[in-house]
């Protein structure tokens, strides 16, 4: 359902990444590891449609991804479920029921988002993604401020995603305890130096 | 989009969603510029319909550095833009929000403010109609300044030096058709020129911004 | 061989290197024989003295100011459509340029009507448009140098160039609804009975080509070191990286 051939990303002008080449099909889990910096985020945002891609091709329908970054797109002064509820009409749903009791917000519904800790934030961020009702998920480093038990309730989201035929790509550096994961390394793939007094570098 | 419309507008009336801080620099500047200029009547009724005008221009701008910059940090504009939301209806809506909610109020205000500025009896149905007509074109093109300026740090001052400049026809046609109308003369011209520049900002400047967004978020 | 062959930045520095010498010498020709001329062959006017002869620098930065800012939409056009950088920061080196033609021809629009109105600065439409131009451009540069991407700095001035050309424009209509002024009407054109005569117009020519000439090369210059910046700047952040 994702495909991607020979793609090369860029950040701020700079060429981080080339040759990329993988093919994501339905059940599909790709964890993107590699060191701070070395462009998982970039490529994310690119798949995503952020950004455009320097070099190559993604094949896939725009339709089928959502994303989720780095800040959640969370309104401190509404509560759990009208920030849901936006993300669930945006994308044309009303049910937002089965993502709050995914996620294990159930008690916290009614409560202001400006009054949720870090990871209970991230936990609204994450249940956005099944409110969308997308089948691919991009997600940058989803885990991030979550205790155990909330990682174990993501896996077990992410895991009932795969059951359905969706599929996700995640950037994260722990293990998110999911054998059927598949691993990539982006180190490979770092862009090598442009030659030597290329003068169109700066014009890329 | 009436949802995104909805939450906007719940954002703004809920605490620290500003709304009424245009309002209240509205009415500050129509207190402050009889101060100014000293009491005497003719020449505020003269000078009424420019800082009326002037006024609600300012008050337009004080708030539109907000439309695009606090989704944006928080990462809501992101997600917008990978949803099936076109951005140039989320432009609009945005900019039908800030006019709700900046723009509608300060038309209400106006016949008030008018009073204290001894504004002529024949102004203020002109005032009315050429404030409800010209704000939302103070809106749009706000937008537009806010969707180019949004990832900037500074991004506020240099939202009012690329905005206020294309405020002048509207400003222009605006305080004329009071003026007029104020002195029984002809005010329909400036005000359908008004309207025009309202209806042709409504067609094309979603599609700028837009643009302006999309290359932000880059 | 296709003109956008010269959208290379490779290729326009070449050619901008053998085209410099000429272009220059020739604003610099032109200039000196029209001022001159101007200035000493001319005879005072029976009405405005000698103070007539602030013509030849009022006249041409005033049609610079404007032509400059066409120039810009033509470049942001390019930029936008084709993706030439060349254009892109072709348009970003004529801005200040532009400004600076605006300036000129306010400050001698003011002293050429202290005079002759009495007064330094009126309200008049065309004094007014060129003020409002004048803001416009300062919007632009501003826009510029805010934004870090050179890339999406150049896609959102494009964009603000265009929308402010269509601003720009209503305000002078605008402007002229506003108040129907004191300027006299245009010096120079093909059609009109009343302009300047002859005596005056010759010189006017030159120096409205030599004004010309001259922002051409201003701009090549000014291109050609923005061409250079954008190098330094790959090279510092390929230098930063470590790649």
């Amino acid at each position: 359902m994702l495909q991607v051939h020979d793609l090369a990303v860029s950040r701020g002008g700079l060429t981080v990444l080339e040759g990329l080449g993988f093919a994501l099909r339905p059940s599909d889990l790709l964890v993107l590891r590699g060191p701070n910096g070395v462009g998982k985020t970039t490529v994310l945002r690119t798949l995503a449609g952020l950004q455009p891609a320097l070099r190559g091709q993604i094949l896939a329908n725009p339709d089928q991804i959502t994303y989720s970054g780095h800040a959640d797109g969370i309104k401190a002064t509404l509560t759990v479920g009208e920030n849901l509820g936006f993300w669930a009409a945006v994308h044309g749903h009303s049910a937002i029921d089965p993502a709050i009791s995914a996620m294990n917000l159930t008690a916290l519904r009614a409560r202001r988002a400006a009054d949720l800790s870090a990871g209970q934030k991230r936990r609204l961020g994450l249940a956005r993604l099944l409110v969308t009702g997308r089948k691919i998920w991009l997600m940058d480093e989803p885990t991030v401020s979550l205790d155990a038990a909330s990682v174990a309730l993501f896996g077990a989201m992410l895991r009932g995603h795969l059951a359905q035929g969706g599929a996700a790509i995640v950037a994260t550096h722990i293990d998110l305890g999911l054998p059927e994961a598949r691993m990539l390394d982006l180190t490979p793939f770092k862009a090598a130096a442009t030659r030597q007094g290329a003068f169109d570098e700066a014009f890329a | 989009m009436i949802a995104l419309l909805q939450r906007d507008l719940r954002l703004a009336f809920r605490a620290g969603g500003g709304f009424g801080l245009g309002l209240a620099f509205f009415l500050m500047v129509a207190v402050l510029v009889p101060l100014g200029v000293g009491p005497e009547g003719a020449l505020l009724a003269r000078i009424a319909p420019g800082i009326l005008w002037v006024g609600a221009l300012l008050a337009c701008l004080l708030s539109l550095d907000r439309m695009f910059a606090l989704d944006f940090e928080d990462g809501a504009l992101d997600l917008m833009a990978v949803s099936p939301l076109p951005l140039e209806g989320v432009v609009a809506m945005k900019a039908l929000a800030h006019w709700l909610v900046t723009g509608l109020p300060l038309v209400l205000i106006a016949p008030v403010l008018g009073l204290l500025l001894s504004l002529a009896p024949g102004g203020y149905f002109w005032l009315l109609a050429s404030l409800f007509l010209g704000t939302p074109a103070l809106s749009l093109i706000g937008g537009f300044g806010a969707a180019l300026t949004v990832g900037l740090k500074r991004g506020g001052l240099i939202l009012s030096l690329i905005v206020l400049p294309m405020y002048v026809p509207s400003l222009i046609f605006g305080a004329e058709a009071v003026r007029r109308g104020a002195v029984g003369g002809d005010a329909v011209v400036p005000l359908l020129l008004l309207a025009a520049i309202s209806l042709g900002s409504v067609a094309i400047l979603p599609f700028a911004a837009a643009a302006a967004l999309r290359a932000n978020l880059k | 061989m296709s003109i956008w062959e010269y959208a290379n930045p490779k290729k326009f520095m070449q050619t901008s290197t053998l085209a410099l010498p000429w272009v220059s010498g020739l604003a610099v020709v032109l200039l000196v024989a029209g001022l001159v001329w101007g200035f000493f062959f001319t005879p005072e006017d029976y009405k405005q003295g000698s103070t007539v002869k602030i013509i030849y620098l009022h006249v041409p930065s005033a049609m610079m100011a404007v032509s400059a800012w066409f120039m810009m939409l033509v470049g942001s056009l390019i930029w936008l459509i084709r993706r030439h950088h060349v254009s892109a920061l072709a348009a970003k080196a004529a801005a200040p340029v532009g400004l600076t033609f605006t300036v000129i021809g306010l400050v001698t629009g003011a002293i050429w009507g202290q005079p002759m109105w009495g007064t330094w600065w009126a309200w008049d439409p065309r004094l007014t448009s060129f003020l409002i131009l004048g803001l416009f451009y300062l919007g632009y540069i501003a826009l510029w140098s805010a934004v870090e991407d050179a890339d999406t700095a150049a896609d959102l001035t494009s964009v603000l160039c265009i929308v402010g050309s269509v601003f720009a424009f209503l305000s002078r209509y605008a402007v002229l609804f506003w108040n129907q002024g004191l300027h006299q009407g245009a010096s120079l054109s093909v059609d009109s009975e009343q302009h300047v005569s002859d005596v005056y117009a010759f010189p006017l020519w030159i120096c409205i080509a030599g004004f010309l000439v001259l922002f051409v090369t201003l701009v090549l210059l000014r291109t050609r070191t923005e061409i250079r910046s954008r190098r330094i700047m790959a090279l510092m952040a390929r230098e930063r990286t470590g790649a």
